[in-house]
């Protein structure tokens, strides 16, 4: 709990094969993580198509992570290049949007990488909680009608 | 009055080639108004809106709305066509996705008026006057002017919509089909977009020349490309072509103009978001794989809105540009 009492929430991505396994072996190991952040796994981080993100910046998420196969790991062979370029783009989109781009993280993180999982989601957290909140809903509520 | 069945036509936030668009029929229009009495079109004829109020409810067989939904006046005839219609069709990008007035949604109406009413060059405004609902002048006479929203809207976020007709403006072709279902009682579903639910690129003159995997170390725009007519792929070329997320059926009248795509029929039925589909699509076909040769290809592409977004922002997952940051840290 901070000060301000702000508990973000945080959307990750994993990947089935690599991220997905590194967060059950973070289990495994008893490592403390954030209860922020919400795990939503797919089969490929190249599955993640850009509207998941921002559905879910939509829907009242504060971060987004998404979580894959190191480079050259991908059970797929290239998904996760893909999802490195998709991300790349993306970025500057946020930006536009004026949506600070440190709410969107990308990070490798291999099946056996328990602490690895723990700590890029610890600061992911402790970012997104410095950021505030983002409150979409508000967003584009405040942009409707009103008085001149 | 004849009992053929009686039709409307409305403009809201639009430039007026939708209107453009019908008068350009030709001779088929005459067919159109031999079958239909048009009881209700303000930049074509003189009509007033006590004309629609004293319509019973559904007695219109369909309304054409085009223009986007900017102002409390755009709101309230929409919604007063709605009640007198039985089918109302949004004609047009704008009342379809928003269209270029939706690009507003990149600010809000203090931007727009700030913008427009005082920083122009060529204004003359040293009393920085901008337009106000409610204005008394001569402490007696209290004028009205219609308020001006924050946000652009396509047509179905203000009213329920039964059919769409895309394109900036709908061609000749797809008006045509469109009367031609509706006097022929042959439409499609409600909800329905009426045109083809295929890509651009499916009917593209150039996808012959597409190779088989596109693959692109730079982004650049049409006016540095010296060979726009040689026949071969945009994208190819590092231009962004809007084909690959955008619905066909507009007779690929930019295609054939040798200039790509820009997006104006809207996503196919299974595409959210049109802008983030083509995003996605770009990203794919970016070369290199490490990101700092990553950067450098994006580095060529300084604005995404403009041609992702040129007719879709107001209907995109995001809608609006967050204008009050929050804590900036």
């Amino acid at each position: 709990m901070t000060e301000t009492g702000f508990e973000p929430k945080i959307i990750a991505f994993v990947c089935n094969w690599c991220s997905y396994g590194g967060a059950d072996i973070a289990g495994s190991m008893r490592l403390n993580y954030t209860p922020n952040v919400k795990l939503i796994r797919v089969m490929c981080s190249g599955r993640i198509d850009p509207e998941f993100i921002m559905e879910a910046f939509k829907g009242g998420a504060d971060g987004v992570m998404v979580l894959g196969c190191h480079p050259g790991d991908c059970h797929y062979i290239e998904g996760n290049y893909k999802t490195l370029k998709r991300y790349n783009i993306l970025k500057p989109l946020l930006d536009q949007f004026n949506i600070e781009q440190d709410r969107l993280r990308l990070d490798w993180v291999s099946a056996s990488e328990g602490e690895k999982f723990a700590r890029v989601v610890g600061e992911m957290n402790d970012r997104v909680t410095q950021l505030g909140p983002l409150n979409w809903d508000k967003v584009i509520e405040t942009r409707q009608g009103g008085e001149v | 009055m004849s009992d053929k069945p009686k039709i409307g036509i409305y403009w809201c936030s639009s430039c007026g080639g939708c209107e453009e668009a019908i008068v350009d029929l030709n001779e088929t229009i005459l067919d159109v108004v031999a079958a239909v009495d048009i009881i209700f079109w303000p930049v074509a004829m003189d009509f007033k809106y006590e004309d629609v109020e004293n319509l019973e409810d559904g007695e219109l067989l369909a309304s054409f709305i085009n223009g986007a939904i900017r102002l409390s006046e755009q709101e309230e005839i929409v919604k007063l066509l709605r009640r007198k219609s039985q089918l109302v069709f949004a004609f047009g990008s704008c009342a379809v996705t928003g269209g270029i007035p939706g690009l507003a949604n990149m600010t809000n109406r203090e931007g727009v008026f700030t913008r427009v009413y005082k920083e122009i060059e060529s204004n003359d405004n040293p009393e920085n006057t901008v337009p106000q609902v409610e204005t008394l002048v001569d402490g007696k006479y209290n004028l009205e002017l219609p308020e001006f929203f924050n946000s652009v809207y396509p047509l179905d976020q203000i009213i329920p919509v039964d059919y769409y007709i895309p394109g900036c403006a709908p061609s000749p072709d797809t008006i045509k089909d469109a009367f031609t279902a509706i006097l022929e009682g042959k439409l499609p579903e409600k909800g329905s977009v009426l045109s083809p639910n295929k890509s651009m690129c499916d009917t593209c003159l150039r996808k012959e020349t597409k190779p088989d995997k596109v693959e692109i170390e730079k982004f650049i725009r049409p006016h540095q490309y010296d060979k726009l007519d040689d026949g071969r792929c945009f994208l190819e070329a590092g231009i962004i072509c809007m084909g690959p997320a955008t619905r066909g059926g507009c007779g690929e009248r930019c295609i054939n103009a040798n200039m790509p795509c820009r997006g104006c029929y809207g996503p196919p039925n299974n595409v959210k978001d049109q802008g983030l589909r083509m995003l996605s699509a770009l990203a794919s076909i970016i070369k290199p794989d490490k990101e700092e040769e990553i950067a450098e290809v994006l580095a060529t592409l300084p604005d995404l809105i403009g041609p992702l977004y040129m007719y879709g922002l107001s209907s995109s997952i995001l809608f609006h540009k967050r204008i009050d940051t929050g804590k900036e840290q």
